[in-house]
């Protein structure tokens, strides 16, 4: 049941009270007009309807029908339309390899030996 | 007004009754998702605000108005969405309308006064110039 869904049974789902606070956080509005908030509203709307199924389209959750994180993320990083939101979806990368990236670069900046189980020891302090 | 931060995010429910009506059905949507969908649902707000904001300022107005909010649409190249956003804001104009004119007859039924509703019929036309800078109401919304 995919539709990009306008004006039909329902006007909006999302509380308008909701999004109206949203918008007055950003310090630069003063008064918002009821059609520019209900506007607001119903095009948050069809954004989480756009961002879901082009994630699901473009992404490898499918495989095991599903939408994953992953899923989003790549969309926020391929597709320029989203790309306002790689800063909040960021991919993601398993903490070991995190920690083998770390130790990487101190070797690479190190001149001499490394022992790399006090290394570890060290991370633990962070 | 502190804004709490749980009042700056969505309502889960609907946030996620929204998504599986943009899926396939039987489509399992992890928790993750979900949240992080939800982020930029938030942030799509703050970003559509700050743009309309941007073209309100253009035209040197303090209130944000429809339009304002369409063009902050196509500038955020979200196009597609101009035309359905039209169409859901007639039908809401006219629910509002029309709760109004409820409200008014309910206020005149209980004085025992008949309304001429013909009347009303003839402000259809204000409605349907959606573009326009003149804004429906210019009192600031409270819910």
């Amino acid at each position: 049941a995919a539709r990009l869904s306008g004006g039909e049974s329902r006007p909006v789902s999302l509380p308008l009270s909701r999004i109206r606070v949203i918008m007055k956080s950003s310090p630069e509005v003063s008064s918002i007009n009821q059609d520019a908030l209900f506007l607001t509203a119903k095009a948050t709307e069809l954004f989480v309807q756009y961002l879901a199924s082009y994630s699901y389209k473009h992404g490898r959750g499918k495989e095991k029908n599903a939408l994953t994180y992953s899923d989003l993320s790549h969309t926020a990083e391929e597709c320029e339309t989203f790309q306002f939101l790689a800063d909040i979806l960021p991919k993601k990368i398993l903490a070991s390899k995190y920690l083998k990236m770390l130790e990487k670069e101190k070797r690479d900046g190190q001149v001499g030996e490394d022992d790399e189980e006090d290394e570890e020891e060290e991370d633990e302090d962070e | 007004m502190a804004e709490r931060p749980e009042d700056l995010n969505l309502p889960n429910a609907v946030i996620t009754r929204i998504i599986k009506e943009a899926l396939p059905d039987g489509v399992n949507i992890s928790k993750e998702a979900r949240s992080a969908i939800s982020r930029a649902a938030s942030v799509f707000v703050l970003y559509a605000t700050s743009c309309a904001n941007n073209f309100a300022m253009k035209g040197k107005r303090k209130m944000l108005n429809a339009g304002d909010v369409l063009s902050a649409m196509e500038e955020m190249e979200f196009q597609r969405f101009v035309t359905p956003l039209k169409e859901s804001l007639e039908v809401y104009r006219r629910e509002q309308k029309g709760k109004k004119e409820a409200r008014k007859d309910k206020d005149k039924k209980a004085d025992s006064e008949e309304q001429d509703k013909s009347r009303e019929e003839d402000n259809d036309d204000d409605d349907e110039r959606i573009e326009e800078e003149e804004p429906n109401e210019e009192e600031e919304v409270d819910n």
